[in-house]
């Protein structure tokens, strides 16, 4: 049953991402995203991470990704129209992307050379009790440092959009 | 029992019983609007248009289905079913009761009893956004596309209070287990006022966050702007027909149902009685049914017209059953539970009926200066107060 699962949402997220970047229209792409998103949570939730799966829903799914298709819908963007056909990247495109993927794959067996098959179910440790408990103790300071950036990103959203009414 | 069995069992009982539910509440909503404005209300269709709801599904099943020329096909057809499905889907993790046992099956009163329920309802219902959103869009209509824009912006703004509304009678329960986050409010402080989070734990102001909320995301009268008629005709779903748009008005209905069940798990003690079991509580299910069904046998004998009085008094008599069902000793222990959690979700869709009938329309700039400027200072002051209390408490 979990390897089922895992084989139909693992194929949802990469038919989803396939069609993120295939897609001519701005909003296909984002719903693409938004099954990936869903694909990604599901998969989350088949390690035994729900509170990381339902941050992925609530977060990116439900927040995120709605704020994509509303300046989407704002900006009433239309379908991108074909450029030029990029010559050499038509060609040589396929084949390097393989390579990479070959490389990347390569690259972690390597440096995981001792990490075993996932048991689906085993993992407990996802629950929020124990997310919020490694965040205030042992990740305390890069999660104090990352709200501040953030905060920072917001002071500047803020001060650019204003120079913009001006 | 098998848990799969078990499982569509429960499913086979809920979804009739919602869909249901979801029908009579447009009759309900009408004949309580009806009566707010001095009206009478549907009448013609059945006893006090009883049968008004089957007249409508008819109506709706048999209606042409016109698509316009120029939408977009694809996500025209998702749109009104992806908003259905994230609705309906969102109330499997409510639990209405405690764990039962029947005929020596053990069972919680709910289909699925998860340990992110809250959460798993947030997000299901924060997804409900896209099916508005490309209704809106893929119309390919102004009024439409200016109604699904709305919507999505509307619903981003109010998640954030409504989350840290949500967060403070968490931080007292500690738990995100809807039904932990029952039982965490069990009992009765001084013997007498319950111990729900809206009452005995003072989380009273994140309750009416979290209610002022809940209309904007279920866009309701005073927040219904994606559906203002008198600017946008109908909004979002201005091109849809038959059963497309029937789906729409489903999605909206069984989202009020989920955002009333949530504040009563969240803050008014879901099944738990209003006065203790020791004085009485017990009692209040039957005391209630039998002066309904007094009123009922009053009118019977007293007619306004004549059908009344057969009518009147046939209701009364199964008003009288059910409130004699509540003290059959096996019974008991499902009913009780049930009419606690579906009274009080039943008061709070009453009030957002009362609302609807009472209150006007927010201008779109007021109802974001509302949100940002005070729900949200509001729910965090709250948040940041509770948090205080519960340090000091556990220390």
């Amino acid at each position: 049953m979990d390897v089922i699962l895992f084989t139909f949402f693992a194929l949802v997220a990469i038919v989803g991402a396939v069609s993120l970047v295939l897609q001519k229209h701005p909003i296909s792409s984002a719903l693409s995203l938004v099954s990936v998103m869903v694909a990604l949570a599901v998969l989350f939730l088949l390690l035994g991470a729900e509170f990381i799966a339902a941050a992925q829903l609530v977060v990116y799914s439900g927040a995120i990704m709605v704020l994509f298709v509303f300046v989407i819908m704002l900006l009433n963007a239309g379908a991108e129209r074909e450029s030029r056909k990029g010559g050499l990247a038509q060609f040589l495109g396929l084949p390097l992307t393989a390579i990479l993927l070959v490389f990347a794959s390569y690259v972690i067996t390597q440096s995981m050379s001792n990490a075993k098959a996932v048991k689906f179910g085993a993992f407990t440790g996802g629950g929020p009790r124990e997310v919020g408990w490694e965040l205030f103790t042992r990740y305390l300071l890069p999660f104090e440092v990352t709200s501040i950036l953030i905060l920072i990103a917001i002071a500047g959203a803020v001060v650019l959009a204003r120079k913009e009414i001006d | 029992m098998d848990f799969i069995l078990l499982s569509i069992l429960k499913t086979a009982i809920a979804a009739p019983v919602l869909l249901g539910t979801l029908a009579y509440l447009v009759w309900i909503e009408r004949k309580v609007l009806a009566h707010v404005q001095l009206r009478m209300g549907p009448s013609r269709v059945g006893p006090h248009g009883l049968l008004q709801p089957i007249a409508d599904a008819i109506k709706l099943l048999t209606k042409e289905d016109f698509i316009p020329s120029y939408v977009n096909h694809v996500y025209y057809w998702l749109a009104p079913w992806l908003a259905l499905m994230f609705a309906v889907t969102a109330i499997s993790v409510l639990p209405v009761g405690p764990i039962v046992e029947i005929f020596g099956v053990k069972t919680n009163m709910g289909q699925a009893d998860i340990s992110i329920g809250l959460l798993l309802i947030l997000g299901l219902t924060g997804m409900g956004v896209y099916g508005i959103a490309l209704a809106g869009w893929s119309s390919n209509n102004k009024y439409s596309l200016l109604g699904g824009l709305r919507s999505s912006a509307q619903m981003i703004s109010y998640e954030l209070p409504m989350a840290l509304a949500i967060a403070s009678p968490l931080l007292i329960v500690n738990s995100l287990n809807l039904r932990e986050i029952v039982n965490g409010q069990a009992g009765h402080v001084f013997g007498i006022i319950p111990n729900w989070n809206a009452i005995g734990g003072l989380q009273i102001f994140s309750f009416i966050i979290y209610l002022i909320c809940a209309f904007a995301e279920t866009n309701r009268i005073p927040f219904d702007l994606p559906e203002a008629e008198n600017e946008l005709v109908s909004g979002y779903n201005t091109e849809y027909s038959s059963m497309k748009f029937a789906a729409f008005f489903m999605a909206e209905y069984a989202n009020i149902i989920t955002a009333c069940s949530v504040a009563t798990t969240l803050f008014l003690g879901g099944w738990h009685p209003i006065i203790p079991n020791e004085l009485g509580g017990q009692f209040i299910p039957t005391l209630i049914c039998f002066f309904f069904a007094g009123v009922l046998f009053y009118h019977a004998l007293n007619p306004a017209r004549p059908s009344d009085r057969l009518s009147m008094g046939v209701i009364g008599a199964i008003i009288l059953g059910l409130g004699l069902l509540f003290q059959v000793p096996v019974v008991k222990e499902l009913a009780q539970p049930l009419f606690w959690f579906a009274s009080k979700a039943g008061f709070l869709i009453f009030v957002f009926i009362w609302v609807r009938g009472t209150v006007p329309r927010f201008r779109y700039d007021q109802l974001m200066r509302f949100a940002w400027l005070v729900l949200f200072p509001a729910a965090l002051l709250n948040l940041l107060l509770t948090a205080f209390v519960v340090a000091a408490k556990s220390n």
